[in-house]
């Protein structure tokens, strides 16, 4: 099967490449690089492809990688399943995604990650990398079989949805995965110090009665674990990070030479907690929206490279689940479709970052981390590519997710930037329509 | 804003003041002096005419007619139609009426809602002995079967013009005006509303 | 002005105007409770449900009773002994009472938001009865009115509210309330009752009550609860009583003519002494009366202004 994607800006940044060039992908890879036109015969033919896809005006990079996605299948297919969950990846540009273990059953041990490979196999549109559980259960106790999860086909382990509190199983959580060269991910929360806070702890809490998270709860976690890790010597990931403090301590991890790495979701840089006050549970989610200071930071954070990946925390939730009072609603928000349009609007247009650095938070970034042999257009590479205007402004709709879930405090957002199509391992799995 | 047009007036302060003196005299005659008289004003310029029409009878005959204030509002038979909220203000009437001679005293006569509402408000204070009705003008065009026991002056009017009446206490000028009809609904019904205080 | 709003959610959202509006209409109402025949026909053929997902004895009789001073229809639904019980969630219940037409839907509920959640469902005019810590707005302004009773110009008067301002809802509708109407507002309690970003608020803050009462015209004492107790958040009642008591000695240091107030329930001799909630100058008496003045006008104003003609 051969596509040739013609006349696009080429983003790369894997590769350091940003130039109008034709793309011709064959048998699943991307198989060259050309001279704009050069694909065509004399007196501009054109070339012999299955198909032939005009690129012109357009940026045609790698496929987004999605290092914190909840599929929710097994267990909550009402919520989301990996068809639904997966065909939403695509229409926001997405070719991989990392499966959270937090299912029904858990993922902590091989037949579940058999299962999700499986589903992921025959049904997802794109492809599907599992992050198994670090404790059996998640219960926070005992170690999972983390090397049958590995040898299974995890990319990482996490109790992502809880913090680990123990810091003697984290601790050697961190020491064995090493074995395995795997990066280990925190939800970095100290279950004490949230107790039943369903928002950020600030002037907007205060305003408003609820109990309030303190950004310490999220700060004290990610300072102990960084200290694990500098004992270990070990890969520590932290999963969508919000605090100011949480970014510098990361940061000065890195500068100090520690296997460091961390990831911010497009809703902790986009809104504030201000959003809470209209009470909309879709404002709901673990960690929680935070002031503007710890906004900045984010954005700051990824501006300097301290936060090495945008990564959704896509996280379904059915109406019922959202629809009631604010202290009993779930947490979290759906986010595939909105990530690049959110990123664009926010972080481009707002100066944060350039277009090339923002793919690179979206592409490169997370597989270098995670050592996932995607998110490049080197040749030779898997095909998966995404076709997407950067400039051009839409509005979301969430009735017309793909997701099974509307859990999304972004409708009716107007938004700059839209996927128009996206290729998995060279098969177009993905276009807007019109 | 449009203005209204006057079209007329139909008294002025001396004029006013005449119809004052000649209710005042009839008020004693009919109730053979002014023993059990009370009179309980309107809101809002049925107020400020019941307190003169006491100061006349005081004059009369020498004696104190108690005064007391009866705000409708909250038995409007328009509640929640109307197009603006009126306000609700405060009920004052600081004696018993039971077995009272009451004069309830307004300042225009029109449909006789006002009157209606003014009744059952009556009943839920108390229990008078009779009740009278007091009116400075009476324009016609009555949707009840009510009427004035004492007018100031009758006045032909249209459905569709206004009349309004000025206190010196309250607008610094004693007069009776009408206004002329208007020819918007809209128009007409704001003319209506600021007429008087309350639709009657 | 008329009122114009379907809902009465808070007090935040309200313009000075607005709360001039309903204290206005309160002091009308008022003097319905001195009449022999305590009923005005105004809201016949109206219906008020009262929702209560938190047990609640003044509040609710006082709006019963506000309603049927009106000549309104009152139902009470308590929710320990309904539907709530077998799992029905806020959403159903809502959807159901609107099944039956309600006018008005006084709620209180333990969650913040609860009414707002209501009032996007529901046709019928909403009134928050209190919603968790968040606001409960109907006693901020029966509050105003009793202050504006002994000192007719509010703008200038400045308040201390003393007490568990964390977990007061009561606490947060004053604030917005008074400041709203020009008042200086001080909070004090220990700093485990009192927020870490209270002074965002716009209020001062206090952790001596001798200081924070020592010049001001309001002293509003909230009520301490046991639960908080075992949360870490003070040791015992006893030691609480000691250092933030409203005790006759302490109110030595007030202005003569200080007025003294409490929502209620009072815990005598615990946040406050008995003398002085019985003292010449409380105003908790006459905060319940005027409850149920303003709890009238709200009921009037809501079911007769332009925001329930849909």
């Amino acid at each position: 099967m051969r596509i040739l994607i013609e006349g696009g800006r080429v983003i790369d940044p894997a590769n350091q490449r940003d130039a109008v060039l034709d793309l011709l992908i064959e048998d699943g890879r991307i198989a060259a690089l050309r001279e704009p036109g050069s694909a065509r015969g004399g007196g501009g033919a054109p070339p012999q492809t299955d198909r032939l896809l005009d690129a012109r005006g357009k940026v045609v990079c790698p496929g987004f990688v999605d290092l914190h996605v909840h599929l929710r299948e097994p267990g909550r297919e009402d919520m989301e399943t990996i068809a639904t969950g997966t065909r939403a990846a695509a229409c926001g540009g997405f070719t991989s995604v990392c499966a959270m273990p937090n299912t029904s059953p858990v993922n902590d041990n091989q037949t579940v990650t058999d299962f999700i490979i499986d589903r992921a196999r025959r049904d997802g549109l794109v492809n599907v990398f599992p992050i198994g559980a670090i404790s059996k259960g998640q219960h926070g106790e005992e170690l999972a079989e983390i090397g049958e999860l590995v040898g299974a086909g995890c990319v990482a382990i996490s109790d992502d949805g809880k913090p680990v509190m123990n810091a003697e199983l984290m601790r050697r959580a961190l020491e064995y995965a090493s074995l395995f060269r795997i990066p280990v991910i925190q939800h970095a929360e100290d279950a004490h110090l949230t107790g039943k806070g369903v928002m950020h702890e600030g002037r907007v809490s205060t305003e408003l009665g609820f109990k309030g998270i303190p950004a310490a709860s999220e700060a004290v976690i990610v300072a102990r674990d960084i200290l694990l890790a500098e004992l270990t010597g070990s890969h520590y990931h932290v999963a969508h990070v919000s605090t100011a403090e949480a970014v510098r301590m990361v940061r000065e991890a890195k500068a100090r030479g520690l296997h460091v790495t961390a990831e911010a979701a497009p809703h902790h840089f986009a809104l504030t907690d201000e959003a809470v006050m209209s009470f909309d549970t879709n404002t709901k989610m673990s960690p929680p929206l935070r002031s503007s200071r710890h906004v900045e930071a984010v954005k700051a954070g990824l501006a300097d490279g301290t936060i090495d990946a945008i990564a959704t925390d896509h996280a379904p939730h059915t109406i019922q689940d959202k629809e009631v009072e604010f202290d009993y609603a779930a947490n979290g928000i759906i986010g595939l479709e909105t990530a690049f349009g959110l990123t664009m609007t926010v972080l481009v247009e707002g100066g944060v970052l350039n277009v090339s650095q923002a793919i690179a938070r979206l592409t490169c970034d997370p597989c270098r981390i995670f050592r996932l042999p995607k998110g490049t257009l080197s040749v030779g590479a898997d095909a998966d590519v995404a076709i997407v205007d950067p400039t051009r402004e839409w509005v979301y709709d969430v009735k017309r997710s793909a997701s099974k879930s509307r859990n999304s405090p972004f409708h009716g957002w107007k938004l700059k930037g839209q996927v128009l199509s996206t290729i998995v391992g060279g098969k177009v799995v993905w276009e807007l329509e019109g | 804003m449009n203005e209204r047009r006057e079209k007329a007036q139909i008294l002025d302060a001396p004029g006013i003041a005449r119809a004052v003196t000649r209710i005042a005299h009839e008020i004693v005659e009919r109730n053979k002096g002014v023993e059990d008289v009370v009179l309980i004003g309107l809101r809002s310029r049925g107020v400020e005419l019941a307190q003169r029409i006491a100061a006349k009878l005081t004059e009369i005959e020498k004696a104190t007619v108690p005064v007391g204030t009866l705000d409708i509002t909250l038995y409007r038979d328009d509640f929640g139609r109307a197009a603006t909220q009126p306000m609700v203000r405060r009920t004052e009437i600081a004696f018993s009426i039971d077995d009272k001679k009451v004069v309830l005293v307004d300042d225009v006569l029109f449909t006789g809602r006002t009157t209606r509402a003014a009744l059952d408000g009556l009943m839920d204070l108390g229990r008078p002995r009779v009740v009278q009705l007091a009116v400075l003008v009476d324009r016609g065009h009555r949707e009840l079967p009510i009427r004035a026991d004492y007018v100031g002056k009758n006045v032909p009017t249209s459905h569709q013009e206004a009349v309004q009446v000025f206190m010196a206490e309250e607008d610094g000028v004693d007069r009776v005006v009408i206004y002329e009809a208007t020819d918007t609904p809209g128009e007409r019904a704001r003319v209506t509303r600021a007429a008087t205080d309350a639709t009657d | 002005m008329g009122w114009t709003r379907k809902d009465l959610l808070g007090v935040r959202e309200l313009e000075a105007e607005e709360i001039g509006l309903v204290l206005d209409t309160a002091t009308s109402m008022k003097e319905i409770a001195s009449r022999d025949i305590k009923k005005v026909p105004t809201l016949r053929g109206k219906t008020v449900i009262n929702l209560f997902y938190e047990p609640s004895t003044r509040t609710r009789t006082s709006f019963e009773i506000a309603g049927k001073w009106l000549s309104a229809d009152v139902i009470n639904i308590s929710t320990s002994a309904s539907s709530v019980v077998k799992g029905e969630s806020l959403k159903d219940t809502g959807l159901t009472l609107q099944s039956m037409h309600p006018d008005v839907v006084v709620i209180r509920h333990p969650v913040p938001g609860a009414p707002h959640l209501l009032a996007r469902l529901l046709k019928a005019s909403i009134i928050n009865a209190g919603d968790g810590a968040h606001e409960h707005p109907t006693q901020a302004l029966l509050d105003l009115f009793t202050i504006r009773e002994r000192r007719p110009t509010l703008t200038g008067l400045k308040a201390a509210i003393v007490g568990d301002i964390l977990h007061s809802r009561v606490a947060r509708s004053n604030i917005f309330a008074m400041q709203k109407m020009g008042m200086h507002v001080r909070v004090c309690g220990p700093p485990t009752l009192l927020p870490r970003y209270v002074e965002s608020l716009g209020v001062e803050k206090s952790f001596q009550i001798e200081q924070a009462i020592a010049d001001v015209d309001v002293i509003m004492m909230l009520r301490i609860q046991r639960e908080r107790m075992g949360a870490g958040l003070f040791p015992t009642l006893r030691e609480y009583s000691k250092l933030f008591g409203l005790n006759l000695d302490r109110m030595k240091l007030a202005r003569p003519d200080v007025l003294i107030m409490h929502p209620g329930p009072i815990n005598r001799g615990v946040e406050i002494a008995p003398e002085v909630a019985d003292g010449p100058f409380s105003l908790i008496l006459d905060q319940v009366e005027n409850g149920l003045a303003i709890r009238m006008a709200l009921l009037y104003l809501l079911t007769g202004g332009q925001g329930t003609n849909n």
